[in-house]
């Protein structure tokens, strides 16, 4: 009916008008959009760099939007979801070393004369050696590694299953916190691994590569193999251990990348 | 004389141009990614024909060095292109749109013709109504591509998590090839796309942005005042 009334002052638009009308209202609301998404991406760009701390390196809305996204994720975790295993003869016979960061900047490492040093939060010290950890039952596992680059490789990897390892080392109420960190002797490489991860079935502390005692560039003499994260979290020659429910600092996360980095 | 069609549904319309620059950044913070570990390439009996990429390409786009960065935008932008292609697909399903897109029947011998036709060796135009026959194909295949990246990408997201997935994309390794090799694929689709939107001309390119297309109608006396009503009443329940 108002279209009616309409027409009796106005004459109706021709086909003509029709359409410039509406090319022109929809170019209009196409260039405004298109206006838009442009100064949202500068935006984007410009954004400030968080501050420094237990991450930093990104752009405070990208931190953001990966913890979001962390967050989203770790609602599909299960312990019951296990990394694939492979034969032994799939392994890679001389495996890739990536990074020696923790290892070639320390000269005054003697591997025979280390302990694994868990510390607690009352400053006290708990000194593990390599031998009490070696005689527990070994567990082995031939899997995909992955780098956060994009390589993966086939490799195996004999030690200590992690949760094996804290329990009879009566570490397990110590376990109930959120977060272990773990870090190189010299501290110069360190990293923070959440709770589920740590009792992931297919978490051990190894000793051994391909059979034989872990060679210093892979990570003499105890690294974490931890098949449900990123290459980065796996540290080598581990020095110290402690638990905490804050995150523990973590090399990588402080330069850009993802804190939880979980496969 | 001309008569106003309506081609393009909103959704349509904003699906596709959002998916545009969504696309592009995924895209460019994939290379980010992909740059750390360039190990792909096309030989051919051992002769190296193709390598992605060549060091001119990363050094113009400014690709080296950015893989944490790159990380950060694709696991933000994911989200957008994901939303927006799960949008698209569920209104093509229930609107019922999906029977002017899937091929059907006659769509592979159809598309022939339009090949044909697109080359100037036959001059008959082929049958079409929204889409003709080797549109149909190219944009069911670009929606099938897009899916493929969600589910490859996914799966070298999470292929722990979602190890069913990584094994339907045929492991780690093939997964993240397949991820790369759809990507190539989305620029050749871009070329030929742009290409052919340029041959198409204006009418077909307005109707992506404002939805509706222009035809010519023979005035046909006895059922002109029909068909304007039509578009009037069109026009009207539009406003």
């Amino acid at each position: 009916m108002k279209a009616n009334a309409n027409k009796k002052v106005k004459a109706p638009l021709t086909v003509e008008q029709k359409i410039k009308r509406r090319t022109f209202i929809s170019f209009g609301a196409f260039g405004a959009m298109g206006l838009g998404a442009v100064a949202s991406w500068k935006w984007l760009l410009a954004a400030p760099e968080e501050t420094p701390g237990i991450t930093g390196g990104t752009r405070v809305p990208l931190r953001r939007a990966l913890n979001k996204t962390e967050l989203f994720f770790r609602n599909f975790f299960s312990n019951k979801h296990l990394v694939k295993t492979y034969p032994v003869a799939d392994a890679a016979k001389t495996p890739r070393v990536n990074s020696l960061i923790g290892i070639e900047d320390d000269e005054n490492f003697d591997a025979d004369d280390w302990k694994l040093t868990v510390k607690f939060k009352n400053k006290t010290n708990q000194y593990i050696s390599l031998e009490a950890i070696k005689a527990l039952p070994k567990t082995e596992i031939v899997y995909d590694f992955k780098c956060v680059e994009g390589w993966d490789e086939i490799q195996h990897w004999a030690g200590v299953k992690l949760s094996d390892f804290l329990a009879h080392f009566k570490l397990e109420e110590e376990a109930k916190k959120q977060y272990m960190g773990l870090e190189t002797p010299n501290g110069s490489y360190y990293v923070g691994l959440e709770r589920e991860s740590i009792l992931h079935p297919q978490t051990i502390l190894a000793y051994e590569m391909n059979g034989k005692p872990i060679s210093i560039d892979h990570g003499a003499p105890l690294r974490l193999i931890v098949p449900v994260k990123y290459g980065i979290k796996n540290l080598k020659r581990i020095g110290t251990m402690s638990f905490s429910n804050n995150r523990p600092r973590d090399y990588w996360a402080e330069q850009g990348y993802d804190y939880y980095s979980g496969l | 004389m001309k008569v106003i069609k309506e081609k393009h549904s909103l959704l349509m319309r904003w699906t596709h141009w959002v998916n545009f620059p969504v696309l592009a950044v995924m895209i460019w913070s994939g290379l980010f990614i992909y740059w750390a570990n360039d190990a792909y390439g096309i030989s051919i009996f051992g002769y190296s024909l193709i390598k992605f990429f060549p060091e001119w390409f990363y050094d113009y786009f400014h690709i080296s060095s950015r893989l944490a960065e790159g990380m950060a935008f694709h696991f933000l932008f994911m989200w957008f292109f994901f939303i927006n292609g799960l949008l698209y697909i569920l209104y093509t399903i229930f609107s019922g749109a999906w029977k002017a897109l899937l091929p059907n029947k006659h769509t592979f011998k159809e598309a022939w013709q339009v090949l044909l036709h697109d080359l100037h060796i036959r001059k008959t135009v082929p049958p079409q109504k929204k889409y003709n026959a080797a549109q149909r194909i190219a944009y069911t295949l670009i929606i099938l591509m897009g899916m493929g990246s969600v589910a490859t990408g996914l799966a070298i997201y999470k292929p722990v998590q979602f190890y069913w997935l990584c094994w339907l994309c045929g492991g780690y390794h093939f997964a993240r090839i397949l991820h790369f090799a759809l990507t190539i694929g989305y620029v050749f689709f871009f070329i030929i796309h742009i290409v052919q939107v340029a041959l198409a001309g204006w009418n077909n390119f307005r109707a992506v942005i404002a939805g509706f297309e222009v035809i010519e109608e023979k005035p046909q006396l006895k059922h002109e005042p029909v068909i304007t009503e039509k578009t009037e009443n069109k026009d009207e329940s539009k406003r």
